[in-house]
């Protein structure tokens, strides 16, 4: 469990890195709910918490991949593959991450 | 239609295949393409694959399903020679002909060479095989690099040679790289990020021949000097494939002239990507490629220019660890105004920066270094006013 920062310091429509390997983004969409997933987009080398929010659509600020931030399956190309989701849960104001275990990583 | 044939096999010819699935098209796709394998990607050539970071299974652009679903017969190795004068066959190299209702001309463009024979030692970038070939030659170890064209491969292949710990210079006969793309102040401050990283950059100097006689040994420029080199990369510049058309009907002049929906004359022929000059432009851009085969492929399935290309150009290019980012069109004597970050002497500031191009009090440009935040959100600020242009008046 990863404490993020404050929630007053996330305003609604807003993302923030976290910076373990891989890096994490968490997103706070406008409607208030709080999202994780890793931050490197799946197709090539751009950091998805500076993309574009919108919903729970998060578009990458490269090529215009775009991910549901609920599951983290890409909802149009160029990406193919998904992004991992991380639970987030908000213990005494403050955001934190749960990393999702990484997966077999026969590199 | 029945039959559709979609000629050359990379970015723009996989992505018009994709949109006649997604837009119903049943019949039978054939996809002919000159090289042996299946569509990759570009860019990361002269980047990460160059660099080591990338390999080769990661540059495809489809997988084992994809291909299925497209349900298309792959004609690769084989390069078309001739498209008869109404459209309807394409002939390829090896005799064989494809009878089709509808062509989509995808065949890109070809990297510019040096004029004179070939040395050992002397590459260009463009394919996937120029790539490998350059690959191996770098990795024998610590060598003497010339690059030729101060362009955005050249760069960003100086930059990956540089990283790997080669002896680079450039050399571009302009007195500064990347002025039609970026306007003389800010490709200044790019050219800075050369110097920066100890890669020389010799400007307004141009090639008078290469020294060797089986192997390269050294580039001798028309100021009289000789640089030494075991490696000699050409990047200046490519020209669209359209020597395969020449006999058609299709007008060709600097690509295969199109109307603003990728239409040619021929209702059943359309050209997408690097070959396209549609409505008057030809850009040599990943997003253009992936943008165009959308609308050409609901022209080419209605039979009639139906829509337009609407899109605001975007490129981007990784050099010396920056990302630059580049959208909309700008034109000589547009003022210039830095909007976040700064730039130093010694080229962009510690956060880079994030330049707007203005012409007539209007944003017509933008340029971004290590600002992809704040780029993204004026590119798509680019993009409204665009559309919003395109929304034909109400009477
Ligand atoms: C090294 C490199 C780096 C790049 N980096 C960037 C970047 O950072 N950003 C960016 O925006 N763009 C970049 N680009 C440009 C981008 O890759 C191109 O715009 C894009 O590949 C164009 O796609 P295309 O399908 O139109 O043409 P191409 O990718 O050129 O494909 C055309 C295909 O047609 C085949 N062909 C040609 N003639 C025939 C024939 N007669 N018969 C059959 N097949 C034929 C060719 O063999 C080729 O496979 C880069 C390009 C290169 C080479
Ligand atoms: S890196 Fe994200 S879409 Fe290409």
């Amino acid at each position: 469990m990863i404490p993020v920062c404050r929630l007053e310091d996330l305003p609604e429509g807003e993302s923030v890195r976290v910076e373990t390997t891989p890096p994490v983004a968490v997103f706070r969409t406008e409607d208030g709910e709080l999202y994780a997933i890793d931050d490197t987009c799946t197709h090539q080398d751009a950091s998805l918490s500076e993309g574009w929010l919108e919903g729970c659509l998060v578009e990458c600020p490269l090529h215009a991949a775009s991910f549901d931030l609920r599951t983290g399956e890409p909802t149009c190309l160029p990406a193919r593959r998904p992004v991992r989701t991380h639970r987030v849960t908000v213990e005494d104001g403050v955001i934190h991450v749960h990393l999702t275990a990484e997966e077999g990583t026969a590199a | 239609m029945r039959t559709v044939t979609i000629v050359g096999a990379s970015l723009s010819g996989l992505y018009a295949a994709r949109e006649l699935r997604a837009q119903g098209f049943d019949g039978r796709l054939v996809i002919v393409g000159e090289e042996p394998h299946l569509p990759y990607d570009r860019p990361p050539l002269s980047k990460n694959f160059l660099s080591g970071r990338t390999d080769e299974d990661q540059l495809a652009l489809t997988d084992a399903d994809e291909t299925a679903g497209l349900d298309a017969e792959w004609l690769l190795g084989v390069r078309a020679r001739g498209l008869d004068t109404r459209g309807r066959t394409v002939v390829l190299d090896d005799g064989r002909t494809v009878s089709t209702d509808g062509v989509v001309l995808a065949t890109g463009a070809a990297a510019r060479r040096l004029p004179g024979g070939s040395l050992a030692g002397v590459h260009t970038l463009r394919t996937l095989d120029d790539a490998r070939a350059l690959r191996a030659d770098l990795g024998l170890g610590a060598r003497q690099v010339v690059v030729i064209g101060g362009g955005f491969i050249g760069a960003e292949t100086a930059s990956s040679c540089a990283g790997l710990g080669h002896a680079v210079t450039v050399v571009e006969a302009a007195p500064l790289p990347l002025v039609p793309q970026l306007g003389a102040d800010m490709a200044a401050v790019c050219a800075a990020l050369h110097r920066r990283r100890g890669v020389e950059l010799i400007t307004g100097t141009g090639v008078a021949g290469l020294r060797g006689t089986a192997t390269v040994t050294g580039v001798d420029l028309t100021d009289g000097r000789t640089l030494p080199a075991d490696i000699v990369i050409v990047g200046i510049g490519a020209t669209p494939n359209t020597s395969w058309l020449v006999g058609s009907t299709l007008a060709l002049h600097d690509g295969v002239l199109c109307d603003d929906g990728c239409a040619t004359a021929l209702p059943q022929v359309v050209a997408v990507g690097d070959v396209a000059r549609v409505g008057g432009s030809r850009a040599e851009h990943w997003t253009s490629a992936t943008e165009q085969p959308r609308v050409a492929v609901t022209n080419l399935l209605a039979g009639r220019t139906l829509q337009r290309v609407r899109t605001v150009p975007y490129f981007w290019s990784d050099q010396y660890g920056s990302r630059i980012q580049f959208a909309g069109r700008h034109r000589d004597g547009d003022t210039v105004h830095l909007t976040e970050g700064e730039i130093t002497d010694d080229g962009p500031g510690e956060s880079g920066f994030l330049a707007h191009y203005e012409r007539g009090g209007r944003t017509v440009a933008v340029l971004g270094v290590d600002q992809p935040r704040a780029f993204l959100r004026a590119r798509r600020e680019l993009q409204r006013q665009v559309r919003e242009q395109a929304v034909p008046a109400v009477l």
